[in-house]
């Protein structure tokens, strides 16, 4: 478990995503079976483990630490796994092999839990402790997704990502088989029901580059501001996946109840209240739950609008057109009032799109999307088939508020930007920036900072408010947790208005006039 | 005499009335005694100072030969008023000393200074020196604070530069001391290669050189490229823009505090290498215990914890609440 324990740790205080792709990697081509494994599941999420609980572990402090010394202790650590980790005595450290830890974990009954697990931190020394009591408690933290774990895994290997995600949910920990495989050997068999399919995504495309294709080779329809998800109901074993293959139907058991039908389809997660689609920003409050309310349910109601059918009725359609696929989505019956058919856009000519684009119905639309008529269902980003025509970005002028140092190329720029917009007399920050100008532009801005600034809070420098930022966002959402009462989806520096005067940047009701 | 009449803290520093000095003010005063050259127990101003012959050559390379109007070297002991003081190796950075009172009737008071119990290349190892009160720092005084054999920090450091071959390696050390023994250690450790070094440290290690610690090659890391892997810079230049010459850097930081991860994640760094120059928890309470002193007075850092561990082993203890020392000062 050293290695495991190493890994953790270096995970936890690396941000850049290629350094921890590169750390998992390594740590998965040195580590034996089953232990890489283990860890693998840890990282994903997919470790089932008896739950260890604070109070467990309070209680094997009792008896070692002065309570008041402990309580100093853990007032000045602040995270009660590291705090024990640290203060345990020093025993042997030995290398105890995680699969030997997993085992106590899940085979141990509730009574001799506490013993095994103080008998096991008695033979690691401290950094081992911490990785183990994190395992125990549940909870990695270090910033890893389970979709970054599998991009290593293809890294290791032939099979790609998407070949990966495809069988993910077939396997179990320690997945002797997809090492196997990745290492040269046989593909590992579907063996669970239900399995995820690699998602079929499009390439941006504007108004210039439409005008190189036919717009009868294509058919449109609106690109809903959700999530997108894979829905499958495969002879009663029901799942909905996102579209880098995680299961997501713990967080929506209304979903999973309406899912009455038999095959695999590919659509929109949204909110609907009656015939309505509801804001992002109200999807959001059912995402990463791990149980939900009743009155959540009942105040924010999930439902499916459907693109495509990937599976249907035990016929394989991926290989069939587009628009035959699309006949039998329209046609089918999905039994459920929570489920209906995203419309079809009726066009003649880019500038038919181009007017409905400009004017959409709801919004909750992002723009629009296109498919060709003759295109197969492909898993991964073909360039091509699918277009997405997405709404021009909104723009505010906002003004340079602070300025925080970056990490990796960045480090020692001032590249993470926070702006404000005027409420009367004070600026109010409304959101933050990290990229969307080029190196040439970083480095004036980071000149700009250090010549400006009239404050620090440690990393962070307050500068003089009179710098414009010409931000541009995607979308935005109401939010209690900012003071301004909004939050920016994807906002960038789209220009530096080093011409304007801040006092003519926008003021925030003109953000919040932009609210869905 | 009572031990509080023979020194007692003023809002200068340490006072010792029999002996008219003050130990490591944090004012300019008319006497003087420096345990060691961190600037905030060394500070330029005072009329005459006492230190050993390295606290006084730090102090000049850092204020210039005229910081002080008077200086004398500490040898032996020496009578200072109605006091005799003697100077004990602390083990902290080079020169560093406790600084032993001993009145002419009265209990003998070892003021302890920055101290650290573990060998350290780069300055005389820490001597215990009986007495009847110890003043001891507590910088690190919960027993959370285990500091591991900077050996396992080294290998660390070097797996860090086997898995990242063309990333530089920036570690944030303290300019005097930790600096020169993280160099130290890092030779130890068998990186051989030429070690680039931030401008600030220069002098400072020139002067660990001439008394005769062996640093290795090192070069300045001021050019637009720098051809070493391991630069070794203060903490403080991180935030400025010479940290841009380098391309994709890995930030680390040498410091007792990096055990700590909520500590570790605050300064961005990326590498936590943890190696203190203090007392940790196992050795300030072990130096106490080995000494045995009738009382235990405490200057600064965490004194609850150590409060509490002296009370649960019914050794009297007080804080003495000195300000204006930092926890690990730069």
């Amino acid at each position: 478990m050293k290695a495991f324990a190493h890994l953790l740790e270096r995970l936890a205080f690396t941000p850049a995503r290629n350094a921890k792709l590169r750390l998992l990697r390594h740590y998965l081509e040195t580590t034996p079976d089953p232990d890489r494994g283990f860890a693998l599941a840890a990282l994903t999420g997919d470790l089932k483990l008896r739950a260890v609980t604070p109070g467990l572990l309070r209680g094997l402090m009792a008896d070692r630490v002065d309570e008041q010394l402990f309580a100093l202790s853990y007032d000045f650590v602040g995270d009660l796994a590291e705090t024990i980790a640290l203060l345990w005595h020093d025993g042997v450290d030995q290398d105890v092999p995680l699969h030997e830890a997993v085992d106590l974990l899940q085979s141990t009954g509730k009574a001799g839990l506490p013993a095994a697990i103080s008998a096991l931190l008695d033979r690691l020394g401290p950094s081992q402790r911490l990785a183990f009591l994190k395992l125990a408690t549940g909870n990695m933290r270090v910033g890893l997704s389970a979709r970054m774990a599998r991009i290593a895994l293809a890294e290791m290997g032939e099979p790609g990502v998407a070949d990966i995600e495809e069988i993910w949910h077939g396997l179990t920990p320690p997945y002797q088989p997809l090492f196997d495989w990745i290492a040269g050997g046989a593909r590992p068999e579907h063996a669970a029901k239900a399995p995820f399919r690699p998602v079929m995504l499009s390439t941006p495309v504007d108004a210039d580059q439409l005008r190189g294709f036919d717009p009868r080779d294509y058919m449109a329809e609106w690109k809903w501001d959700g999530i997108r998800v894979q829905a499958i109901n495969d002879d009663g074993v029901r799942r909905l996946y996102s579209r880098t293959g995680e299961d997501i139907g713990g967080s929506f058991p209304d979903v999973i109840e309406a899912l009455n039908f038999d095959g695999a389809a590919d659509g929109e997660l949204l909110v609907r209240r009656g015939g309505a689609v509801a804001v992002f920003g109200d999807l959001q409050k059912r995402l990463n739950r791990k149980t939900v309310g009743k009155s959540l349910l009942d105040s924010h109601p999930a439902g499916l609008r459907l693109y495509d059918l990937m599976i249907w009725q035990g016929r394989d359609l991926r290989d069939l057109p587009f628009a035959e696929r699309r006949a039998v989505l329209d046609r089918a019956d999905f039994g459920s009032d929570r489920i209906d058919v995203s419309p079809l856009l009726d066009f003649a000519t880019w500038e038919d799109l181009a007017a409905l684009r400009a004017d959409p119905p709801s919004q909750v639309i992002e723009g629009v999307m296109l498919k060709r008529r003759d295109s197969a269902y492909v898993g991964g980003r073909p360039r091509g088939p699918w277009f997405k025509w997405k709404r021009d970005p909104r723009l505010v002028d906002a003004v340079l508020l602070y300025a925080q140092r970056g990490h990796g190329k960045r480090s020692g720029f001032y590249s993470d930007f926070t702006f404000g917009l005027w409420d009367g007399p004070e600026l109010v920050p409304v959101g933050k920036a990290y990229f969307g100008f080029t190196d040439e532009e970083l480095r004036e801005l980071d000149r700009f900072v250090r010549n400006n600034t009239v404050d620090r809070f440690g990393p962070v420098r307050a500068v003089a408010p009179k710098l414009v930022l010409e931000v541009a966002f995607e979308g935005l959402n109401e939010s209690g947790r900012h003071k301004s009462g909004v939050a920016m989806r994807f906002p960038r520096i789209s220009r530096i208005r080093w011409d304007k005067p801040a006092a003519e940047a926008d003021v925030l009701e003109t953000l919040k006039a932009m609210l869905p | 005499m009572r031990a509080d009449q023979i020194l007692h803290p003023t809002e200068a520093g340490l006072y010792c009335p029999p002996g008219d000095f003050f130990i490591d003010p944090v004012r300019p005063v008319a006497r003087a005694l420096i345990t060691h050259g961190h600037g905030d127990h060394a500070r330029a101003g005072h009329g005459a100072v006492m230190a050993t012959r390295q606290t006084l050559d730090i102090m000049a390379i850092r204020y210039g030969e005229d910081f002080a109007a008077e200086t004398q070297v500490a040898d032996g002991p020496v009578r200072v008023g109605d006091t005799t003081v003697s100077f004990h190796p602390a083990g902290h950075i080079l020169g560093s000393a406790q600084i032993a009172v001993q009145p002419v009737k009265g209990p003998r008071i070892v003021v302890s200074g920055d101290y650290c119990c573990r060998p350290n290349p780069v300055c005389a190892p820490y001597e215990p020196v009986p007495c009847d009160i110890f003043v001891t720092e507590a910088t690190f005084g919960l027993p959370v604070f285990r500091h591991p054999d900077p050996m396992a920090e080294m290998s660390r450091l070097i797996a860090s530069m086997d898995e990242f071959p063309d990333r530089p390696h920036l570690i944030g050390a303290y300019a005097l001391g930790k600096a020169q023994r993280l160099i130290a250690l890092a030779r130890q450790a068998g990186i051989e290669g030429p070690i680039a070094i931030h401008g600030a440290l220069q002098r400072l290690c020139d002067y660990h050189v001439e008394q005769g610690i062996d640093l290795g090659e090192l070069i300045p890391a001021t050019a637009d490229r720098v051809p070493a892997q391991l630069v070794i810079a203060p903490p403080s230049a991180f935030a400025s823009p010479w940290v841009q010459r380098f391309a994709d850097p890995v930030i680390g930081f040498a410091s007792g505090w990096m055990q700590v991860r909520a500590r570790a994640r605050q300064r961005g760094v990326e590498l936590p290498l943890v190696i203190s120059d203090h007392v940790d928890w196992p050795q300030v309470t072990a130096a106490i215990s080995h000494l045995a002193p009738s009382e235990v007075w405490i200057t600064h850092g965490a004194e609850d914890g150590l409060l509490r561990w002296c009370e649960l082993e019914g050794i009297p203890a007080r804080p003495l609440r000195l300000v204006g020392y930092e926890d690990e000062p730069e």
